[in-house]
């Protein structure tokens, strides 16, 4: 099966055609668009898995496994940056090693179980848009296998531009939606600056090295790393503005939040647990080019941090069920980032991982309420839907403890972990940037209090209380389908489950059974940090943590449970009204790059619409046809017909011409 | 004594008239009669300085140009039988429009 890694993205291709061409056109039964769908994407889950037993039990879990299809660039000789001739060419080969094979397992698996939950939750849609959604949904999953299973930069970039359009389309399903058109655009545009960086980075990688195979960068860093140290830092920075892009960070992150106006299982599976974590995926599989950096490890982990405290503070004061699991998002991915920037990349696959489990489960519980209250997603009009969504309500609660780092599931054991790495590059001062280490441990604290107390802001909102959406809302209030509640038992399961996978170091007593970094150690090993902190020290950062965890939900339920809810945040946004309103309407962001950026770029197109196309370019035209029109116009009189007027003409021309000739 | 001179002068004569009555009348059938004005003019002129220079090419030249004119005055004698039973008229102010 190992051999046939192809077949992988290859399921669910042929699944986006079937239903993309034939099925749309024909407006298929909801039973046999979703049957060809699912048979897309739950067979590449089982080639998945069967290909990762088959690599595992014949090559071990160290080894690498590449499966060359075809010679896609044959680019022929050409010299290297150091002058020496090479046979430049580029190779469609799929790889898979302990660092896809964890991709290829939760993007499959994460990706069934959505497309399962997608059944039941657009059940409702016209059987022609029903094709469609499926249709985007298996292209994406082809997209993201493709991605994660490219054994160099350029196959890995196709996967990339793949699962861009994805979101792109499926964004913008509710097209006829004007705001749904344009977030899509929004997405589009705003990673394409991302893609730029990353394309330059392949570009200058290939310039560099001669291959932009992973192998064989790799291999040629480790046969000489001080030749290559100077190269390394603007490919990393370059791949980085990549991962800025489609991963959400700081400055590009405003086309996630605005995503959520795609059909909420897309929001579960494009912009939480897999497409969005690409950016993490593409660091940590070219981490032997980012520690050879240390400046671009250092920003990295500056972006990371920034993020997370930042896209936190704005998912506090967020109404909307989804824009606050957005930000959540984004806040977390800076987490991953900042693990990567510590240089324990390792530890930010695991929160990727762990991260798809409980994000997916929590945006799925979001999509099974807004279901329940007919479309509304402003928690502000929900609450007391406990009762009435029983499953739904502890599957969200299971994953929002899991998200806020309460021991012992999953996000607890994952986001320990990150800061416990941060804290050890910072005491270990990391390639002398151990200061700057030390405050983003101390922002990634601030944004786990933050997260703990946004998630248990909208469990309280939603699902606590009185409900205040009306009476007619209220009679429809139902739980989910069992096609949607299963998903995120499941789901819930992972979220519990997941973390035991990673136990780190400190937290099994120097058992050192953290068998997802071993498993992950081969491909992706973490930087040595010298004077690792002693046990002790290591333990009291964990109870901090989880302290800081507690805080934040004590905190939430203070403000927003019992009798009193909202009573103290209103007193508060009252008290500081300046205050809430910025962060309320997240920092005026939105509008900055509106004023900085959209406005001119826009007045710019404008001029080149109406004044360089309308008036230059299609004036010229009209005027030499005006001319001409004219021209004829006059000359038409000429030609009256009447054969006494050419008489006329011919004797006035013999008159003419004799002149000449005698004068 | 009759010199070439006066013959040049009828020459002259009957050309103008073709010409004028060719660009003032209406009748199709009189425009073709000055055309014949015309030619027989040219015709003057050929066979008056034949007779002066002595040479026959000038009376061959007008052989010619009576062919033609007979061959002209057939084809204008046709066009205008055509022309009277399409639009019941000779007047030529009346045909200018190509169509039909």
């Amino acid at each position: 099966m190992k051999d046939l890694l192809w077949l992988i993205p290859l399921f669910p291709l042929l699944g986006a055609i079937v239903n993309g061409l034939v099925g749309n056109r024909r407006g298929w039964e909801h039973r046999t668009t979703s049957a060809v769908a699912l048979t897309g994407s739950g067979l590449a889950m089982l080639a998945g898995f069967a290909a990762i037993i088959d690599w595992a039990t014949t090559l071990g879990t160290h080894g690498v496994h590449a499966n060359r299809l075809f010679t896609w660039i044959p680019a022929g000789p050409g010299l290297t940056a150091d002058g020496l001739l090479a046979n430049l060419t580029i190779d469609f080969t799929l790889r898979l090693d302990a660092l896809s094979a964890v991709m290829l397992f939760f993007v499959t698996f994460v990706g069934f179980v959505i497309h399962v939950y997608s059944v039941g939750y657009m059940h409702s849609e016209g059987a022609r848009s029903y094709a469609r959604y499926f249709a985007y949904l298996n292209l994406f999953m082809f997209a993201m296998l493709t991605l994660v299973l490219g054994a160099n930069l350029a196959v890995l970039f196709i996967g990339w531009e793949g699962v861009g359009l994805c979101s792109y389309l499926l964004i913008g399903f509710y097209f006829e939606k004007e705001w749904c058109a344009s977030a899509g655009k929004k997405a589009f545009i705003v990673n394409r600056i991302g893609d730029f960086g990353f394309l330059l980075a392949i570009f200058w990688a290939f310039k560099v090295f001669g291959t932009i195979d992973f192998a064989g960068m790799q291999a040629l860093i480790e046969a000489d790393p001080g030749k290559y140290a100077s190269a390394a830092t603007p490919i990393a920075l370059l791949l980085f503005v990549g991962a800025i892009g489609k991963s959400a960070q700081l400055p590009l992150y405003v086309w996630l939040p605005d995503a959520m106006a795609g059909p909420t299982p897309v929001s579960a599976l494009i912009h939480a647990a897999t497409m969005v974590t690409a950016g993490v995926y593409m660091v940590a599989r070219s981490n032997f080019i980012f520690a050879l950096s240390p400046t671009a490890l250092v920003v990295v982990a500056v972006v990371g941090g920034l993020t997370a405290v930042f896209a936190a503070s704005i998912g506090l004061a967020q109404n909307d069920i989804k824009k606050v699991l957005a930000y959540s998002t984004v806040s977390q991915l800076g987490y991953m980032f900042l693990a990567a920037g510590a240089g324990a990349f390792g530890a930010g696959i695991f929160h990727v991982f762990t991260h798809s489990f409980f994000k997916a489960c929590l945006f799925l519980g979001a999509g099974s309420v807004i279901h329940a209250v007919g479309g509304e997603q402003d928690m502000r009009k929900m609450g007391g839907l406990a009762r009435h969504l029983p499953t739904t309500y502890w599957t969200f609660v299971v994953a929002t403890l899991a998200l806020a780092g309460i021991p012992p599931l999953a996000g607890f054991v994952s986001k320990d972990e990150i800061l416990g790495k941060v804290f050890a590059a910072g005491v270990g001062d990391l390639n002398g940037f151990g200061s700057v280490y030390l405050v983003l441990w101390g922002l990634g604290l601030a944004g786990a209090f933050m997260t703990a107390f946004y998630m248990f802001r909208a469990v309280h909102m939603t699902f606590h209380g009185q409900f205040r959406g009306g009476h007619e809302a209220e009679h429809h209030l139902h739980e989910s389908p069992r096609s949607m509640t299963a998903p995120l038992v499941i789901l819930a399961a992972g979220s519990v489950l997941a973390g035991f996978l990673g136990i780190g170091k400190a937290l099994s007593f120097n058992l050192d059974i953290n068998a997802f970094e071993h498993f992950l150690h081969p491909i992706a090993p973490a930087l040595e940090v010298e004077h690792a902190p002693v046990l002790a020290t290591e333990w009291v950062l964990i109870l901090i943590s989880v302290a800081v965890a507690v805080a934040g939900i004590l905190l939430a339920r203070r403000f927003y449970f019992g009798p009193e809810a909202f009573r103290r945040p209103k007193a508060l946004a009252e008290r500081f009204p300046t205050l809430y309103a910025t962060v309320a309407n997240k920092y005026y962001v939105d509008e900055a790059y509106d004023r900085a950026l959209v406005r001119p770029l826009a007045g710019l197109a404008r001029f080149s619409w109406k004044g360089i196309d309308t008036v230059a370019i299609d004036g010229t035209l009209n005027a030499s046809a005006f001319f001409t029109e004219i021209a004829g116009d006059l000359l038409r009189f000429l030609q009256t017909g009447n054969v006494r007027n050419y008489g006329l003409l011919v004797l006035a021309g013999a008159l003419a011409a004799a002149a000449w000739l005698l004068l | 004594m009759i010199t070439t001179t006066h013959y040049l002068m009828l020459s002259l004569v009957l050309f103008t008239l073709g010409v004028i009555g060719m660009v003032v009348r209406r009748n199709f059938i009189t425009v073709l009669m000055c055309v014949e004005l015309i030619l027989n003019a040219a015709n003057i002129n050929f066979i008056a300085f034949s007779r002066q220079l002595g040479e026959l090419t000038g009376q061959v030249f007008a052989v010619f140009v009576i062919t033609i004119a007979a061959a002209e005055a057939a084809i204008g004698l046709g066009i205008i039988v055509a022309l009277v039973r399409l639009k019941q008229t000779v007047n030529l102010d009346q045909v200018s429009v190509m169509e039909g």
